[in-house]
């Protein structure tokens, strides 16, 4: 296992000085306490994700770790370089895919992964969208296994969240231990909703002529990220609708107000596909605005990501990734995917089943590490169950060796112990491609364990991009 | 502004003005019930629940004490006029607009509902006026909140329309339970139960020693209806609330350039306050007249919303 800060062969690794410092200079008990304080004010902030149905407070905090995670200059600067240039092929690929389809008939992506994708929508073909752009804010969940190994665990080219944990995280910290930032050495966050709202505004439709109207769109209180929601249309400046504050009319958006209709250029929307507009998509859908993707075809309004944005970030596309880069961008790509089988290819079905005990497998279509076997951590009679699925419909499943992630410094009821982590980065793609120093870095709270998943034990971490080399 | 919005933020000024009359009048009934009297207080704390609107909550109960009020008027999640409700919806109300309050008011918000949402029964049946002085705390720090720190935009005018309409309605809500003791016979009939009975309706609006300073200590029926009804100065008559309507209603139509059938109703309203006295009122019937006013308020409230679209 690679542990982020003991791993050098003299001791602490030179990112993690300051870290390394601090807490001896503080103490295990000092930071105990100290943890509990933080818990006070995210609650009194109302930092919460919603979980209904589960019973208890349905407002929960997610667990913060008061210990940073670090990367020095010279280790963003690869990894910024190789999420840019993903997020490029993302993007790149989109446009093949709902116009000529090159990528398909130079044979590098099977025709079916891509035209019979669940996420793949016909209704966007031959659609232009300002810019070229589908996906405007890409998440990409990178791991670590190494000194110099990044790898991609998955792409998220709808709407990912979480940045907003980003922000608060590290206000939380400025606020808290203010003297850890007094050496001005860790790079700033917080210009993240400005060029949010600029990538958004760069994006705005041909019928808008003036300075464009952007809004963000969350299907209400209840949902799971409505903090995230509200948090970043007020650090825009933007108005937080949802669905019943639009209407269409005269191929134009609008939203009703206290002076009357007002139009919408931009919508930054916090809602799936299916419920955009009940006339193009979902008809039982009480959450859509009727016309809007009539408005947004005959562009009225820029829908932030594109409707059909999520057949780039599929786990059966995932696989591609690397060809697009070099097919799209004639460039090598800088971060690796993680080896993956298909099931639905009969000799890597076979492997996989050959190897359960050994890897970790996916539902193709599942998120947030639910209906996952994870190989070493399983009992014989639950490899078992789970091989039976995957027979009974291998192209539904995915495999990957178990990760050996990184590890960074935690603080536990055993006082500081390594836990894994990942990171998500947020990159904004407009006319500009512009990414913030740092991402959200989760981390599995229990001890050994590999699901870093809010909704399953995860915590959070303040992420620090250091200005020097090192 | 949105409309939800305006909506959202004219509930919101309405249920933290619903939360402190509550705990104001629940407070006065636990004074009364301190009075001597025969047998139980079941008379008074039914007054308390209908100057709240849920007397129809205890209408099954046969003889209604502290307890069932502190359940009903206090900690029912049920009942939409309950203390704990109206922080409930107030918070709701402000969380789906969290970007127009500012962070001291969402914090004050939010603080008090993670408070309150684990209060202990037994806690409050032990010590109730302590938790009502406490509601009262978080309430005030909520409107202070706001004052010290909302931009005077369109959506305070819709936050303080909220709170003045609930206001003017919880007014006269209390005058219409307790008229019969305000009526001109009562006077005649004096003595001590009935003094309690008059200053009981000023302890429930908090007033009774700005009621000192206007009438120096002189109680009587006819002023005290005075002073909440028609005395300008007085933070909770209804002429008071009618004057801030209208002034947050003016500011709203002169900033959008459009006035609507709720400013004229406003306006008319408080011409017709400004030109009347007691004596009038008495003559055609108190009853009569807080009757019409809780129904014309209702009118107002409906009519803001059609005229902003919410």
């Amino acid at each position: 296992m690679f542990d982020e800060m003991l791993a050098s062969a003299n001791g602490v690794r030179a990112p993690y000085a300051e870290i390394d410092r601090w807490i001896k200079e503080t103490g295990l008990d000092d930071l105990q306490a100290r943890r509990a304080e933080a818990e006070t004010l995210f609650r009194k902030i109302g930092i919460t994700f919603a979980v209904y149905g589960e019973g208890g407070d349905p407002e929960r905090l997610i667990p913060f770790d008061l210990v940073p995670r670090v990367f020095s200059g010279r280790e963003w600067r690869h990894l910024s370089r190789g999420i840019e240039q993903r997020a490029r092929a993302l993007n790149a690929f989109l446009w093949d895919v709902y116009h000529r389809g090159e990528i398909v008939k130079a044979g590098i992506i099977p025709a079916d992964l891509v035209y019979k994708n669940e996420a793949y929508l016909p209704e966007m073909i031959g659609i232009n969208p300002p810019g070229k752009i589908y996906s405007h804010i890409v998440g990409i969940d990178i791991v670590r296994t190494g000194e110099d190994d990044f790898l991609v665990l998955e792409d998220n080219c709808r709407t990912p969240s979480g940045v907003s944990y980003v922000l608060e995280n590290r206000e939380i910290m400025m606020r808290m231990f203010p003297q850890l930032f007094s050496g001005r050495r860790v790079l700033p966050v917080d210009q993240y909703p400005a060029q949010l709202r600029a990538t958004l505004e760069e994006v705005a439709p041909p019928a808008c002529k003036d300075d464009p109207t952007v809004v963000v769109m969350t299907p209400g209180s209840l949902n799971s990220a409505y903090y995230e929601h509200s948090f970043l249309a007020d650090q825009m400046g933007a108005e937080l609708v949802e669905a019943h504050d639009l209407f269409v009319e005269d191929g134009l958006v609008w939203m009703r107000t206290t002076r009357g209709p007002r139009r919408v250029d931009v919508i930054y929307r916090r809602i799936d596909d299916d419920f955009i507009d009940p006339l193009a998509f979902r008809p039982d859908s009480v959450l859509g605005v009727p016309g809007l993707f009539d408005a947004y075809r005959s562009g009225g309004v820029t829908i932030c990501s594109a409707p059909g944005a999520g057949v780039a970030d599929d786990k059966a596309i995932y696989i591609y990734v690397p060809e697009m880069i070099r097919f799209y961008l004639g460039e090598k790509p800088i971060l690796k995917n993680v080896p993956t089988y298909k099931c639905g290819d009969p000799s890597d079905c076979k492997y996989v089943l050959e190897h359960l005990h050994e890897l970790v497998v996916k539902e193709v279509h599942g998120s947030g590490g639910y209906g996952m076997l994870i190989g070493p951590k399983s009992t014989k009679a639950e490899q078992e169950a789970y091989a039976k699925r995957i027979i009974a419909d291998p192209a539904d499943f995915i495999a990957q060796p178990t990760l050996d992630l990184s590890a960074c410094p935690t603080l536990t009821g055993k006082g500081i112990q390594p836990r894994h982590v990942d990171l998500r980065p947020f990159c904004l793609v407009g006319k500009n491609v512009r990414l913030t120093p740092g991402g959200l870095t989760r981390v599995a709270l229990r001890e050994g364990s590999l699901v870093v998943n809010s909704s399953q034990g995860g915590g959070v971490k303040d992420t620090w991009v250091l200005a020097e080399d090192l | 502004m949105l409309s939800r919005t305006a909506e959202n933020l004219f509930w919101l000024g309405r249920y933290m003005e619903r939360a402190e009359s509550t705990a104001r009048i629940i407070g006065m009934g636990a004074r009364m019930a301190m009075m001597p009297g025969r047998g139980g207080h079941d008379e008074e704390w039914r007054s308390v629940a209908a100057a709240t609107g849920c007397a129809g909550q205890l209408s099954d109960v046969e003889e209604v004490d502290q307890r069932d009020i502190v359940r009903t008027l206090i900690l029912d999640r049920e009942n939409p006029s309950s203390i704990l409700s109206a922080i409930g919806r107030a918070r709701e109300n402000g969380r789906a607009v969290r970007t127009a309050l500012t962070t001291p008011m969402w914090e004050a918000l939010n603080d008090t509902w993670l408070k309150i949402r684990d209060i202990d029964e037994d806690a409050i049946q032990r010590n109730l006026s302590g938790h009502l002085d406490w509601v009262r705390e978080r309430c005030a720090l909520f409107l202070g909140a706001a004052e010290a720190t909302h931009l005077r935009n369109d959506g305070y005018d819709f936050y303080r329309l909220g709170t003045f309409i609930e206001r003017a309605d919880l007014t006269l809500r209390l005058l219409d339970v307790k008229y019969f003791v305000l009526l001109p016979e009562t006077e005649v009939v004096g003595g001590g139960r009935d003094h309690h009975q008059w200053t009981s309706l000023l302890h429930a609006t908090s007033s009774q020693r700005a009621y000192h300073h206007v009438y120096r200590g002189d109680y009587s029926p006819w002023r005290i209806a005075d002073f909440l009804i028609l005395n300008r100065n007085s933070p909770r008559s209804l002429a008071f609330c009618y004057d801030r309507l209208s002034e947050h209603l003016d500011r709203l139509g002169r900033g959008y350039g459009v006035r609507h059938k709720c400013h004229l109703t406003t306006n008319e309203y408080v011409a017709i306050l400004e030109d009347q006295d007691m004596g009038e009122i008495f003559q055609t019937g108190l009853h009569e007249f807080l009757s019409a006013s809780i129904a014309r308020n209702n009118r107002l409230s409906g009519e803001i919303a059609e005229a902003y679209l919410f």
